[in-house]
């Protein structure tokens, strides 16, 4: 299941491709795109998993930086 | 630059910017004036200048230090909040360490100093993405934000989404067409610039469909909803949009690996350069300096921002002209587009059919007028074509009698018409001028005599000549398939000046064709298919970048193609391939500009030449100027630039 969240808060571009790096690891994500400019992300996971998936990325993204949030 | 709003946040640290610059300033001119290492006498007379920089670095910096704590518990490590950390501190620690072992007292303007232009150069970092976000997605007006439905007689105000196929909507004059739809009442003009790039406004009158996104300027409508606000127009363009970030081209996916990278290493450099030359000559204070200057310069970040962002503007300005890319990967291999195939039926030609010849001229009322009476009936587009020609009322009376394969026959009192191709002439004897030209021939004749022949046409468009010109010109190959015969095809070919064309192609062959070229193009180059999205989803997949035409109202064709051009006008090729090579130039330069700076303030600083104020501009001031010279890509295209008058209208 693909799907597309915004992003809050997201201050620094190096900090996006980290993010990115991070979420591609978790496993059950099979495709993530963050996009700095657009300050969204596009994930792609197994639909079953989704939301124990989610609090995942969640977290990998409170790690590389704790100001962003992920709207959902 | 006025106009633009700062948010909350961005004023909150403008004002602790000004703040902590004016401190810095007056200490630093008090310091150079009355020397304030020399207010205090005795050992710790470093003290109080330390104090007085150090209250301006914690207002400063205090969110940064903080940052920098919280994520080193989180294990970021090479984190530019924690890099800018130690290479201030550094910097004060050298500087304490200079003062205590009584030599001369400076460095702690340094170490301020960096911070502060680290974060004058953050601010600007922010407000100039802001502001490009901003203005890109000004495209995003498109958005309805309500319905009147017309319910029980009275207009009621409602969610675009809730208003269901059938139903009545009212659109008054300034608002936009929410959905999708078709005119039941009323004529008014209706604005598409937002869609289209098209500044001239477009009649419409009932019946007439009409798209959602578009603004009403005139008069009252009332509309007969077609589709659901998911499946409308503006629902079809904002989806695109908002994914056009997700595809990244090949040099966005080089920089974030390069600073994956780049960072370490630096930070690796750094380490040896502190350790060893220090191990050696035993000035530690002057290799640890330099050590700290590679750490500020080791951020990435000027170039991780400034590539996207020259994207992003790329796709910001495409979509200005009504050209909508679905990714910065699309912008990027547009670049390298050097064969561009096209459809010939409704994307080089207009796909309609019209009389293009009469002869002979001196009879052409008399042709048109018998040609009128015995089509009057069909609803063929030949038929149709002359009737538009004709434009007026056509007699009545006549029984028609229709000859399969040869054309029409046409009786009253005293009048016999025949009309039709060569051998309607031929069975019935008549006596007929053959026309040469290449096209679909009625041949007219009444009573037994020939009186004239009418040539109709697709009409090629007007603006085909001059974009394929301007495409070869670029250095591209332009090649036509069509449908239609040899003789038509190089008629047409020759008439636009196409390099190839291949001719007689049934729609299956057209994917062949185009993978024929794929296999002869060289490795860097892209093959674009244009075509007008009408059964042409296959080749539009199958090519590099598909490409259609006319896209409002074409689902399918929004769908397919990597490329959209809104209003149905080649001229948005030549436009989309300018953009194309500017953004990618600017890439180019920004990645080159970027690098070469940092390497040169690696080397200086290693050699102790540079100091730690260049260093920050390493990092921030690269960052700004490569910001900046982003935004340039979505800088007017100004009407030399811009292949008709649209644009030169826009700058009134």
């Amino acid at each position: 299941m693909k799907k597309v969240f915004q992003l809050e808060d997201l201050d620094c571009a190096n900090c996006a491709a980290k993010m990115e790096r991070a979420i591609a690891k978790i496993d059950g994500v099979d495709s993530v795109s963050i996009s700095f400019m657009a300050q969204r992300m596009a994930i792609e996971a197994d639909e079953a998993r989704f939301d124990e998936i989610m609090e995942r990325v969640a977290k990998a993204c409170k790690k590389v930086e704790p100001d962003c949030r992920i709207v959902r | 630059m006025k106009n633009h709003a700062l948010s909350k946040k961005q004023k909150k640290n403008l004002i602790r910017i000004t703040a902590a610059l004016v401190a810095f300033a007056a200490i630093f001119i008090a310091d150079k004036i009355v020397h304030l290492g020399g207010v205090f006498e005795g050992g710790a007379a470093w003290v109080f200048p330390f104090l007085l920089y150090l209250a301006v670095y914690l207002l400063i910096g205090y969110d940064v230090l903080w940052r920098a704590i919280r994520n080193i518990a989180h294990g970021q490590i090479f984190d530019e909040n924690f890099l800018m950390c130690v290479a201030t501190l550094g910097a004060f620690a050298l500087a304490i360490f200079r003062g205590a072992t009584g030599q001369e007292i400076e460095g702690f303007d340094e170490a301020c100093a960096v911070l502060l232009f680290y974060q004058v150069g953050e601010f600007f970092q922010d407000y100039a993405t802001a502001r490009s976000r901003k203005s890109i997605s000004a495209l995003m007006d498109i958005r309805p934000d309500y319905a009147n439905v017309l319910r029980g007689g009275k207009a009621e105000k409602t969610d675009p989404s809730e208003v269901k196929i059938g139903e009545i909507i009212v659109v008054n004059p300034g608002e936009k067409v929410p959905l999708d739809g078709v005119v039941v009442k009323g004529r008014s003009a209706l604005d598409t610039k937002a869609l289209t790039g098209e500044s001239l406004p477009r009649d419409i009158g009932e019946g007439d469909e009409i798209v959602s996104g578009c603004v009403n300027v005139t008069s009252q409508l009332e509309v007969r909803v077609v589709k659901e606000f998911y499946d409308s127009t503006v629902s079809k363009i904002l989806e695109m949009v908002e994914n056009a970030s997700e595809q990244k081209s090949k040099a966005e996916n080089f920089i974030t690996k390069f600073a994956k990278y780049y960072t370490p290493i630096v930070c690796a450099a750094a380490l040896l350069l502190a350790v060893i030359p220090g191990l050696i000559t035993s000035d530690w204070s002057a290799w640890v300096y330099r050590a700290l200057s590679f750490l500020v310069v080791s951020c990435p970040c000027a170039l991780v921002i400034s590539i996207p962002l020259s994207f992003f503007a790329g796709i910001g300005a495409a979509s200005r002209y009504g050209i909508l890319i679905k990714g910065s990967n699309y912008l990027e291999k547009f670049h390298y587009a050097k064969t561009f195939v096209f459809d010939k039926t409704g994307t080089l030609t207009k796909g309609n059919f019209a009389v293009a010849k009469i002869s002979p001229e001196s009879k052409a009322d008399e042709i048109l007028r018998l040609a009128a009476i015995a089509e009057r009936d069909s609803g063929h587009p030949i038929a149709r074509s002359i009737a538009e020609r004709y434009a007026k009322d056509v007699e009545s009376g006549y029984t028609l009698t229709n000859v399969a394969g040869e054309g029409i026959i046409a009786e009253k009192a005293g009048s016999k018409i025949f009309c039709g191709n060569e051998k309607l002439m031929e069975q019935n004897g008549i006596a007929y001028t053959k026309e040469s030209d290449l096209g679909t021939v009625v041949y007219v004749a009444e009573n037994g005599e020939f009186i004239g022949s009418v040539l109709i046409r697709d009409e090629i468009k007007p603006e085909a000549k001059q974009v394929i010109g301007s495409l070869n010109g670029m250095g591209c190959k332009t090649v036509m398939l069509t449908g239609d015969n040899e003789a038509i095809a190089k008629n047409v070919a020759e008439e636009i000046g196409l390099t190839e064309y291949r001719a007689s192609l049934l729609p299956q062959n057209k994917v062949e064709e185009v993978e024929k070229l794929l296999s002869e193009k060289g490795g860097k180059d892209a093959l674009c298919f244009v075509g007008d999205g009408i059964n042409d989803a296959p080749v539009l997949m199958r090519s590099d970048i598909g490409i259609a035409m006319g896209g409002v109202g074409s689902d399918a064709a929004i769908e397919a193609s990597d490329i959209v051009l809104m209003k149905d006008d080649l001229k948005g090729l030549p436009l989309a391939k300018r953009i194309a090579k500017k953004t990618m130039a600017i890439v180019f330069e920004n990645i080159v500009f970027s690098l070469v700076i940092k390497i040169a303030i690696l080397i200086l600083s290693a050699f102790g030449i540079a100091n730690m104020w260049v260093a920050v501009f390493g990092d921030v001031g690269v960052a700004v100027l490569a910001i900046l010279n982003a935004m340039r890509v979505n800088s007017k295209y100004t009407a030399e630039q811009c292949p008709d008058n649209t644009a030169r209208r826009q700058k009134v």
